[in-house]
């Protein structure tokens, strides 16, 4: 990555002493998809709209495809943006929401009609130019603020949670066709989601925030494998990573928290196990049954068991797992390469 | 099952009739009957002890025609709704805009904007009688200052009717700008960051975005502001009475006038039947043509 496409270095922003991002650094290749993921008010919203110009920042520097644009205006950075309400504009119709922009840089007519058919062509909208945006369903409202994005062919979209208005079948078709778009026409996409599937389906970089800080930045196996630190851990993954402590374990005494997935717990045998836990609930998910655990030293330890299983709770489940599945973390929360203090194996 | 039916459509008739009622009651009372009443005098003669009121038909009208006067007054209330209803709409908009806009100290700004409008009409009239007197208003101070010689602006007839015409703006542009400034905040902000993001200037954005968004309001108000260019005229009795020599004199004056000034109740009724006519006809154009050509939310 010798250079990003789109490079933010140490940025900030306050609003009245109040943390708005913090120390926010990132660099993204061209042609990537990144995913701004993260609980609400996280800052990953206000790092996007820092990047399209719509806010500006209070320290650091944001550059795009190599020219510095911390103070430029979001028009002259040569971006789109698809906003979470869609921000269409009510009075005009489909073909003049969607040519906008064109018409604001003085296309010419002919080449306005020719993007606006293909715009609405790959967003599936032919048919609709005439329609006002308040005779359109939710979907195809999505479809329009998707087409007006990319009918100026630049080369960076931003999204701000687009999907957020949908229900949830919708979504998963619409995450599909984003995605496919994003490869189709080689642009790069900033998205923001609270939704970790989202993120983790489409993007090929997923940056996790949390209270205006960067919490860990790669790849979607990167925060599922091998999470930096135990937000991380807990945040990412559904179910999400249980932590132990590790006094808990025997052999562990010095690791203060352990990390454990749910696909890496077995149901042992009676005398088997590792850790002897409650039952507090059953989860029935179809294919398999999420079995949710208790235990006075854990967070959220789960099994997952094939097919439908009802165990009542307040019973007695004993469960093992292997070392090499487990995940260490210090005193603080930051994960460690391996268990402390544990003999070479 | 169609008895059933039948029952259930006769009680939805009733239930709505009996929601129509009040309104229609109030309406026949105060403005359907005393309508017809008018129209039905205006046909009659003027009844004096020798000799008394008779049908006249169109006598009534025919006279209006030919009296001067009623032309004179005819001219001076279209000047006046024509300077009125655009000037007071523009610097309402203007207002409205800057007062939406992130500046310090907005709240006093909009109260400031909006203070003429809470003013009596009355009031507002001996306030600006006070600027306009020759010699002491504060006009004629201002222009003392620069070598100005001092102006009657009430009491001649060149400038009586745009004195007037000022006062009206003044009152009516802020009751207006409260308007335009509740409509300027059900547009969402994120439709001026779309266009920022698309490289549109603020001109092209206001032009494109705000007024048409703005349309349906702007035809509230242009209704209104028709209608005050005709029922408006408290400010004539403090500062002109109509005068000098009927410069300044608006329609509603001088039917008053001529109902309780000079007691021809039937010439009263014709002007007002003219006047109703005409606003009903100004208001069906509006109505039809304008409302097609807005985008209501």
């Amino acid at each position: 990555m010798a250079d990003p496409f789109v490079h933010v270095d140490n940025v900030a922003k306050r609003w009245n002493g109040q943390l708005g991002v913090e120390g926010v650094s990132l660099s993204i290749p061209r042609g990537s998809f990144v995913a701004l993921l993260g609980p609400s008010g996280c800052g990953k919203s206000t790092t996007l709209r820092l990047l399209s110009g719509l806010e500006l920042p209070d320290e650091g520097t944001i550059s795009i495809d190599g020219q510095n644009v911390t103070t430029a205006a979001p028009s002259e950075r040569n971006l789109s943006m698809v906003f979470q309400s869609y921000a269409l504009f009510p009075h005009l119709n489909v073909a003049e929401n969607v040519v906008f922009g064109l018409k604001v840089r003085r296309v010419s007519a002919a080449e306005r009609k020719e993007k606006l058919h293909r715009a609405l062509e790959i967003t599936g909208l032919l048919g609709y130019e005439a329609r006002k945006p308040g005779e359109l369903s939710g979907g195809q409202r999505q479809r329009v603020a998707l087409a007006r994005a990319i009918v100026a062919n630049k080369p960076l979209c931003l999204m701000d949670e687009p999907l957020s208005n949908l229900d949830a079948k919708l979504r998963a078709s619409v995450r599909k066709d984003i995605k496919k778009l994003q490869i189709d026409l080689g642009i790069t996409v900033v998205y923001v989601t609270h939704d970790q599937t989202e993120a983790m389906s489409m993007a090929d970089m997923v940056v996790l925030m949390k209270d205006g800080r960067i919490q860990q930045t790669g790849t979607p196996e990167d925060l599922y494998y091998r999470p930096a630190n135990t937000f991380v851990a807990e945040f990412v993954g559904a179910p999400p990573m249980a932590l132990i402590e590790g006094s808990a374990l025997p052999g562990f005494g010095d690791t203060p928290t352990i990390g454990l997935r749910a696909e890496s717990v077995r149901v042992a045998e009676s005398g088997a196990g590792r850790l002897t836990c409650k039952v507090t609930e059953c989860e029935f998910l179809g294919s398999e049954t999420f079995i949710g655990l208790s235990h006075p030293a854990a967070n959220g330890l789960t099994v997952s068991m094939p097919g439908l299983k009802h165990i009542p709770s307040g019973d007695d489940l004993e469960i093992t797992f292997d070392d090499e599945d487990l995940h260490f973390f210090d005193a603080a929360g930051q994960r460690l390469a391996r268990q402390v203090g544990a003999p070479a194996a | 099952m169609a008895e059933h039916v039948n029952l259930e459509r006769r009680r939805q008739a009733i239930y709505g009739w009996l929601l129509l009622t009040p309104a229609a009651i109030l309406l026949t009372t105060f403005a359907f009957y005393p309508s017809m009443a008018t129209l039905w005098t205006s046909l009659f003669s003027r009844g004096t002890r020798r000799r008394p009121s008779e049908f006249v038909g169109s006598e009534n009208y025919t006279d209006l025609f030919a009296d001067p006067t009623f032309w004179k007054v005819v001219t001076n209330n279209l000047i006046y709704a024509g300077a009125t209803i655009p000037i007071s709409i523009a610097i309402a908009l203007g207002m409205a805009l800057w007062a939406n806009s992130k500046i310090p100290a907005r709240g006093f700004v909009r109260t400031a904007y909006f203070t003429p409008t809470v003013l009596p009409m009355i009031a507002a009239a001996n306030l600006w009688l006070f600027f306009y007197t020759p010699g002491l208003g504060v006009l004629d101070q201002i222009g003392s200052l620069f070598g100005l010689p001092s102006v009657n602006w009430l009491g001649q007839p060149e400038t009586a009717l745009w004195a007037v015409i000022i006062v009206t703006i003044w009152k009516e542009a802020g009751f207006f700008m409260i308007f335009y400034l509740a409509a300027l905040q059900t547009i969402p902000e994120d439709l001026k960051e779309a266009a920022d993001i698309e490289g549109a200037s603020r001109w092209t954005y206001t032009r494109r975005i705000v007024f048409p968004l703005l349309m349906p309001t702007t035809l509230f108000i242009m209704v209104n502001a028709l209608i005050n260019s005709v029922k408006l005229i408290d400010h004539l009795f403090i500062l002109t009475k109509g005068g000098p020599n009927d410069a300044s004199k608006l329609i509603l004056y001088y039917i008053w006038e001529m109902a309780f000034a000079f007691f021809d109740a039937p010439q009263a009724a014709a002007m007002t039947i003219m006047v109703l006519l005409v606003l009903g006809i100004v208001a069906a154009i509006k109505f039809s043509y304008l409302d097609k050509r807005t985008h209501y939310q």
